[in-house]
């Protein structure tokens, strides 16, 4: 029962509208085990098959010599896999009944079979995973159960089918059980069910078998219709990702302004204090207009447009959050990804990543590891993912997303992406950790009663981060005092966070390798963020070798609209380590030192910095940094 | 129980307008086909309410044959006024006149095949990027699988075995120049749904839809209108009886019911019980061949 006024006429009960909902499942079976039948058998028996569409398919049985009509083909959709006899993509199926009405994505069991099966499985509430009773749990059955786990389908329901074929036997269909369940206790489904079955013949499809007097439980269909599936949407986080700003142009209106979205989670109100991020505004929601007019209360999936009370700049893209329960204001991102394009995915890469309503670059920081689904274990580092490859991925962001992870919420941890020339959707994403100002979800953000904006006009300062990257010894930290200097010589606070004096304080606890140069790269970055908030000219002079750790400085900058300008010294190597004056290069070379940029690790080189300095003069270099920073 | 359930069809509203503003925020020129039948009447339904208290933000389009029925065309331009968009007509008569393509002969010559080329040429020459089809996934095996946002390429043309997988609620909707993307909002409603809706919604639809007295005639064991746009051929008599439409479109190959619904209710409850689906009952084109649908779609058509 909705308890939202206003989505419920009152002609609804005369037609029957008040007490079903809809049930998503998505099924998938290898070739043959019978899930073309079985849905076939769901549409028949609950009627949900018309005569010329039965007519059709018996006169295909009668032309191929079937000697019964296959229910299969009613589920064959395009003419390529009539051709062939297989099916080839995602299909959706109809059907209902008094209590409820379904939608059966229905996934191929072969080629580009992740691909779809993650697809249909994307928007499911159940998947029904099909065993072949004589075959027993194979390793597809396994691969199925594991993405559904995946994608964070609470119900799995396991019809062993074929049971005609194996005496309707007890000790078999306990023995699958049994099996899978040992399997699937490494796994992440709540809700299980085990129903033995025979889609050919109907037993325990819409009918209790009465050849199988020793299962208790329900036939497949009862059970569809009972399995409670409003519980599994968020409705503890608020979350309103805003989709399109309604401003009517008429003077009826003229001061309406509404921002109209689907809720992603929680139950919004009027009257909630709430934030608009990434911006971190805090106001509250004046009123909720439904699909019908006001409505005291908004769900999830109800598309709905929220008025807020105070005059804010909010557009497309921005996400409304609960004030004291935020979702991750995110510059890089750990997730599943599964890919679905033919040319891999790779480090390094860069593709457009879309995450509700919000499109930023991604560029793969790393591709940590693919995941064996059959076992579900993990594999060591593989560098890339090919097709129906699933692995795990870290991404940094050109600007943050609102995330959480996607076992919280299924809408706001998913993502995908997109690649940038040919349009194609190439991979799909959900979320393990999101990171941008780093905080445990139970630390909320304390965004004081000072705004930026009141603070720098007050002071009279604009903060801002200078990030000067290039070899040891190309003249980052010489360059990055004489700015100093001259900044702070014209009464523009500046402050100068050097690489090598971090290592003695903040980063004291790091070494030199890659994870602890990432982390050495965050550190200065977040320190710079806080400078630059508070107005001051942060000056960073950091080897910062990797193309990676420098976008997610780069990243957590933006996610907090602050300016970041990327300096690239670019001296030549020969020139640098003829100036070796702290003599690291020459013991670098003699080998005391290992992993040293410019000898034996490699620096990568900004694809498109804000400000080249090549052999300039100090002077001349400084003046640069100036111009391009524009105080 | 949490109590926070929506009910079918307010989920699928949802979906749908979400659909809607999705595109209408990612791309520049959308254009809503609007033939004044009962799946675009939900559809522009469901654009308006995507949007209020502000209007429609594009216009709407129909594809006229010349052959409609004109209770249709009627319904269609009050609908339109009533809601204040802009309505494009592109004519198929347009078309034949310019050379673009040739009127089919004989007595079942029928202009629904000509569509495809005028809405084709109608979505180049007006520059739109994004057409909303009114289509529902339960109306034939070659639209089960169609995505909600589904890409056509710079010929208009949809290849089935190449689709982009449709995630979550996360619409792609990106297109390079000249290529255009169907946005169908009602994917996942039935004939059945789509009715209980005008009934909940109480929308106003054309007369047609309900049981009149009507001039027709048999023909392939299907009842036609009597009019001016189709041949009669030896031995077919026309007769007076009460029909009723399931589907509306152009009056040479859409198909009559014998009924005597005359109001929402009734047809409801009609259609509840049918064991016919509708592009079998009432359209021709559908039934040259069992393919044909999946073969006009890939040319383009709606
Ligand atoms: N004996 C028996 N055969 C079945 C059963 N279910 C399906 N089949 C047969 O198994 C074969 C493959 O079934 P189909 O539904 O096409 O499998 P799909 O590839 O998983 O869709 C067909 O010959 C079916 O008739 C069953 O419960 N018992």
């Amino acid at each position: 029962m909705t308890t939202t006024a206003g989505t419920n006429g009152s002609r609804s009960d005369l037609l029957g509208d008040t007490h079903d909902d809809l049930l998503r499942l998505a099924t998938a079976g290898s070739v043959d085990d019978g899930k073309s039948t079985l849905i076939g058998r769901l549409l028949f028996d609950s009627k949900a098959i018309f005569a010329d569409q039965l007519e059709a398919i018996e006169a295909v049985s009668r032309r191929r010599g079937d000697g019964y009509v296959d229910l299969a083909l009613l589920t064959d959709g395009l003419r390529a896999e009539r051709e062939q006899g297989i099916t080839i993509d995602v299909a959706y199926r109809f059907f209902a009944t008094p209590k409820r009405a379904f939608i059966i994505a229905d996934t191929p069991g072969h080629e580009r079979y992740t691909r779809n099966m993650v697809t249909g499985a994307s928007t499911s509430d159940l998947s029904i995973v099909l065993v072949d009773a004589r075959k027993g749990v194979l390793e597809q059955s396994r691969r199925h159960a594991y993405i559904a786990s995946l994608l964070g389908i609470p119900h799995v329901v396991v019809c062993v089918n074929k049971m005609d074929l194996v005496d309707w036997s007890e000790t078999t269909f306990n023995a699958i059980e049994e099996d899978f369940r040992s399997f699937a206790a490494r796994l992440d489904v709540p809700d299980v069910t085990f129903i033995p079955m025979s889609a050919l013949r109907g037993d325990n499809v819409v009918e209790r078998s009465a050849r199988m007097p020793w299962y208790e439980g329900p036939p497949l269909l009862y059970h569809l219709e009972h399995v409670h599936v409003a519980a599994d949407r968020n409705l503890d986080d608020a979350r309103f990702p805003v989709q399109y700003a309604i401003r009517p142009r008429d003077a009826a209106h003229g001061d309406y302004r509404g921002y109209a979205g689907q809720v992603a989670g929680g139950v919004l109100r009027p009257g909630d204090d709430v934030v608009v991020l990434p911006a971190g505004t805090p106001t509250r929601i004046a009123a909720i207009d439904g699909p019908d007019g006001d409505v005291a209360e908004a769900f999830p999936p109800m598309s709905v447009t929220l008025r807020l009370a105070d005059e804010l700049d909010v557009s497309r893209g921005d996400v409304i959050a609960a004030s004291g329960n935020r979702p991750a204001v995110a510059s890089a991102l750990e997730a599943h990804v599964c890919w679905m394009a033919d040319a891999p995915l790779r480090e390094g890469d860069r593709y457009l990543l879309k995450h509700t309503t919000r499109t930023v670059r991604a560029r793969v920081a790393d591709v940590r590891h693919r995941i064996d689904i059959n076992g579900a274990q993990h594999e060591s580092a593989c560098g890339a993912l090919g097709l129906n490859d699933i692995g795990r991925v870290a991404l940094t962001l050109s600007a943050p997303v609102m995330a959480d992870p996607y076992k919280r919420n299924r809408t706001t941890g998913s993502f995908i992406l997109v690649d940038e020339t040919t349009n194609e959707t190439v991979g799909a994403g959900m979320i393990v950790e999101a990171s941008g100002r780093e905080r445990s979800p139970d630390v909320v953000w304390d965004a004081g009663a000072l705004t930026r904006e009141r603070r720098w006009s007050s002071l009279g300062v604009r903060g801002a981060t200078v990030w000067f990257t290039g070899l040891p010894a190309s003249g980052k930290s010489t360059i990055a005092a004489a700015v100093e200097a001259r900044l702070v010589a014209a009464g523009v606070p500046a402050y100068r966070i050097d690489g090598d004096n971090l290592r003695h304080g903040l980063s004291g606890d790091l070494g030199f390798g890659a994870e602890a140069r990432a982390e050495n790269v965050r550190r200065a970055a977040e320190a710079a963020r806080m400078l630059a908030d508070s107005g001051t000219v942060a000056l960073v002079s950091l080897v910062s070798p990797y193309e990676a750790d420098r976008e997610r400085a780069r990243s957590i900058h933006a996610g907090d609209g602050l300016p970041f300008l990327e300096v690239f010294v670019d001296t030549p190597a020969d020139e640098c380590e003829r100036r070796d004056p702290k003599g690291l290069y020459a013991r670098a070379r003699a080998g005391e030192i290992s992993g040293f940029t410019g000898v034996d690790d490699p620096y990568e080189r900004p694809d498109a910095p804000d400000v080249v300095i090549a052999s300039d003069s100090v002077e001349a270099a400084v003046a640069k940094v100036l111009a391009e920073l524009a105080l | 129980m949490s109590g926070y359930e929506l009910t079918h069809l307010r989920t699928l509203e949802s979906e749908a307008i979400h659909l809607i503003r999705e595109v209408a925020a990612e791309r520049e020129r959308p254009v809503l086909l609007f033939s004044g039948g009962k799946d675009s009447i939900v559809l522009l339904h469901l654009a308006h309410k995507a949007f209020r208290p502000a209007g429609v933000p594009f216009p709407v389009m129909h594809v006229d044959t010349g052959h409609n029925f004109p209770e249709v065309i009627a319904f269609r331009d009050r609908r339109v006024e009533e809601l204040g968009v802009e309505l494009v007509v592109a004519s198929v008569q347009d078309s034949i006149d310019r050379g673009r393509v040739v009127e089919e002969t004989g007595p079942r010559a029928s202009r629904n095949r000509l569509q495809t080329t005028t809405l084709l040429d109608a979505i180049a020459d007006h520059g739109f990027d994004a057409a909303f089809g009114g289509a529902r996934r339960d109306e034939e095996r070659a639209r089960a699988k169609e995505r909600m946002l589904s890409f056509r390429d710079e010929h208009g043309q949809w290849n089935p075995k190449v689709q982009r997988p449709e995630l979550w609620s996360l619409y792609n909707g990106r297109i390079h120049r000249g290529e255009h993307v169907r946005v169908f909002p009602l994917s996942n409603w039935t004939e059945l749904d789509v009715w209980r809706y005008i009934a909940v919604e109480a929308l106003e639809v054309p007369s047609i839809y309900f049981a009149h007295d009507r001039q027709v005639f048999s023909r392939d064991g299907m009842l036609y209108a009597l009019s001016p746009y189709v041949e009669l051929i030896d031995g077919e008599e026309p007769f007076a009886t009460s029909v009723r439409y399931r589907t509306v479109g152009d009056m040479s190959c859409t198909g009559a019911v014998r009924s005597t619904a005359a109001t929402l209710e009734t047809v409801v409850a009609e259609i509840a019980a049918t064991r016919i689906t509708e592009r079998g009952e009432t359209r021709a084109d559908d039934r040259v061949s069992e393919a044909a649908m999946e073969d006009r779609k890939r040319e383009g058509y709606f």
